[in-house]
């Protein structure tokens, strides 16, 4: 054994010192405190009155400075500064009969980077959170398959998994606002949208293990909630990109988002990636489930409906200024904001600050992936005047986000999904945000 | 110790040129195979593949006439539908709304929207009532069914549902929906003097409907 150095020697003795201290740790504090305590007196003395309200700032030592804090574990599962507590999701109470069968979104104005925390992930439930225990979870393969499966989640998590960053979007996200604006905040225009990295095994590798029979074209994916949620998917879908998603951001999936196990499709609508996944059956045509007709069909001006809109087009949103973000001070100003699309990368994102007569590239921010939020900023100059805030993103494959007279246009105003146009923020003179629609 | 893990290393690469091919052949054979999992049995299949397509596959064997769903839907699912599907507060509509498609407020009910009727039974069976799903026999999804179909004067008041009969339902709107055709929009990407700005119009947001009491309050700016 190679010998301690003096100072290491040193140190340990220090430690041993001060964990022979330990039962008087009540009595130490006491010492200390009275001690920076003593110490902050002598330096409000010195630079005089200290202001009320103002003690924690300079020339004065914080109070938080002044005794010791937390130790560790003393919050096993961390959790956010009790001064962000105005960080939450947040509901729209008359848009649902019931919160057992709502949505709620996430608080994009005060969102950075292109992750959202899991306990911020907008929810949407049509039979509420089930509290399922992985031990008595199973997963079924069955259908047109050659070996129907039953999978444990040890089972499952023994496939090879990978890891991806992508949005995942609610269709009716924005769907209050077909007819005119009446959501006077970001959180509510555009909240029902979030993204995470979510880590998974491809769903192919789980059908190639069932053997899936000639002349299979569609895949069932149901849920073991009281909805028991069902969409049907493409097999091309269902053999491309498509993950059978059991962790989050690094930790395993929250109750919210499908706990033990959902079915993840980049870049399509969000009602497709079936959480509390419980059963996928392969089969020869859709099977048009309530979800896939009376719900999540695209009503058009003429009475037809658009069905099988599983992708979410390229979107965009100032994220500040917003009406919770409002500006503060003349001068130089960052302009951000939020593009994704369910086509690929997010290519280019424009900014108005005219209501659309003239436009700026903004610069993209950080990483720029493929079905992913993607950050955009750009600086403004801003000495009062009124502004009529817009971005237009365009993706990868050309595609130009729409504006809402467009949309309008060729669908009219009962589609209720897929409104992915081009959103206005108005600024008044003195700072203030609201949503506002061009005619 | 430090020679027997050499050793045991040495015997390994031995086996496996010795192995070599018979390796390869029976990694080939099972590529792409893990075996996990267990093959699901007939009994536990049937217990959860409960789904219903448009062709009738699915549905089990059973009956039910409107007259019997009369009964149970006034017990399980008029308290939010309605007596007459016409949905209680925010629950939805189950009946009626015939020739709204195309109009400002369409009612989309069963009858007005829903292009099938396996629909219909597929989602009483696995959703409702919404306090117990999951909780009715085929029989009594069959002639609940058969009743919200009455409701919306798709069948008559004598009918009776089954799995026999099934696929002589025909739904009034069955030709109402058509496959993605989108991008149906194309905006050109234009960036100077797009537009006359005396044209725009700002239509302002409906005060008083988003909950907006957690939203600081603008600083005034000097």
């Amino acid at each position: 054994m190679k010998k301690l150095s003096e100072n290491t020697t040193d140190l340990l003795q220090e430690i041993k010192t001060e964990a022979a201290e330990l039962p008087h740790n009540k009595r130490r504090d006491f010492m200390l405190n009275g001690l920076k305590l003593t110490a902050g007196t002598a330096l409000a003395t010195a630079v005089g009155k200290v202001v009320a309200g103002q003690e924690n700032l300079p020339p004065n030592v914080p109070s938080w400075q002044r005794s010791l804090g937390r130790g560790v574990v003393s919050v096993p599962y961390g959790q956010p500064s009790k001064h962000e507590a105005n960080l939450i999701r947040r509901t729209v109470e008359w848009l649902t009969a019931d919160k057992i069968a709502s949505i709620s979104m996430s608080p994009l104005h005060k969102m950075k980077g292109i992750i959202t925390p899991s306990g911020l992930h907008f929810e949407r439930y049509h039979g509420g959170v089930p509290d399922i225990d992985p031990d008595d979870h199973r997963l079924m393969i069955n259908g047109m398959v050659e070996r129907p499966l039953l999978l444990t989640m040890d089972e499952l998590m023994s496939f090879p998994s990978e890891s991806h960053i992508h949005f995942l979007e609610c269709p009716a996200n924005g769907g209050m606002e077909w007819r005119g604006a009446q959501m006077e905040a970001l959180q509510f225009t555009h909240g029902m949208l979030s993204g995470s990295e979510w880590t998974g095994i491809k769903l192919s590798t789980i059908l190639q293990e069932a053997g899936i029979k000639p002349g299979a074209k569609w895949v069932l994916a149901e849920g073991a909630d009281a909805a028991g949620m069902t969409r049907s998917i493409p097999l091309e879908k269902a053999l491309d990109d498509t993950l059978v998603v059991f962790a989050q951001n690094g930790e395993m999936l929250r109750p919210e988002q499908g706990y033990p196990v959902r079915l993840f499709t980049p870049g399509w609508e969000g009602n497709t990636s079936v959480k509390w996944l419980r059963r996928l059956e392969v089969g020869d045509m859709p099977w048009e489930h309530r979800e896939e007709t009376s719900k999540y069909t695209d009503l058009l001006a003429d009475g037809r409906a658009r069905k099988h809109s599983f992708v979410q087009e390229v979107n965009s949103v100032i994220t500040s200024p917003c009406p919770e973000n409002p500006i503060k001070r003349k001068g130089l100003l960052q302009l951000e904001g939020l593009a994704w699309s369910g086509h690929g990368k997010v290519k280019r994102v424009d900014v108005s600050l005219d209501g659309g007569v003239n436009w700026q590239t903004a610069k993209l921010k950080g990483l720029v992936l493929s079905k992913s939020l993607t950050r955009f900023a750009m600086e403004i100059n801003w000495q009062g005047e009124p502004l009529l805030l817009q971005s237009r993103a365009v993706d990868e494959t050309g595609y130009v986000q729409p504006t809402l007279s467009q949309l309008r246009e060729v669908r009219g105003t009962n589609s209720i999904y897929h409104k992915n146009s081009i959103h206005t923020w108005q600024v008044l003179t003195g700072g203030a945000v609201n949503n506002v629609q061009l005619g | 110790m430090y020679n027997l893990a050499k050793n045991y290393f040495k015997i390994l690469v031995l086996m496996s040129a010795a192995q070599g091919l018979l390796i390869s052949a029976a990694y080939a054979e099972t590529e792409g195979h893990y075996g996990l999992g267990r093959i699901a049995t007939q009994e536990e299949i049937a217990g959860w593949d409960i789904d219903v397509r448009p062709d009738g596959l699915g549905l089990p064997a059973g009956s039910g006439s409107v007259a019997d769903g009369e009964g149970l839907y006034e017990g399980k699912c008029a308290s939010c539908h309605g007596s007459f599907g016409e949905g209680e507060g925010r629950w939805p509509i189950l009946a009626g709304g015939f020739g709204t498609l195309s109009e400002g407020r369409p009612e989309k009910t069963v009858g007005s929207y829903w292009p099938y009727a396996s629909t219909l039974y597929d989602y009483i069976n696995r959703a409702m009532p919404f306090t117990a799903p999951q909780s009715l026999t085929p029989n009594e999804t069959y002639a609940i069914t058969a009743y919200v179909l009455y409701l919306n004067e798709i069948v008559d008041e004598d009918f009776v549902l089954s799995k026999g009969n099934f696929s002589t339902v025909v739904m009034p709107n069955a030709e109402g929906f058509f496959e993605d055709d989108r991008p149906d929009v194309r905006n050109p990407t234009c960036m100077k003097n797009c537009k006359d700005p005396s044209s725009i119009k700002v239509t302002s947001t409906i005060a008083g409907v988003t909950p907006t009491e957690h939203m600081e309050e603008n600083a005034p700016i000097e």
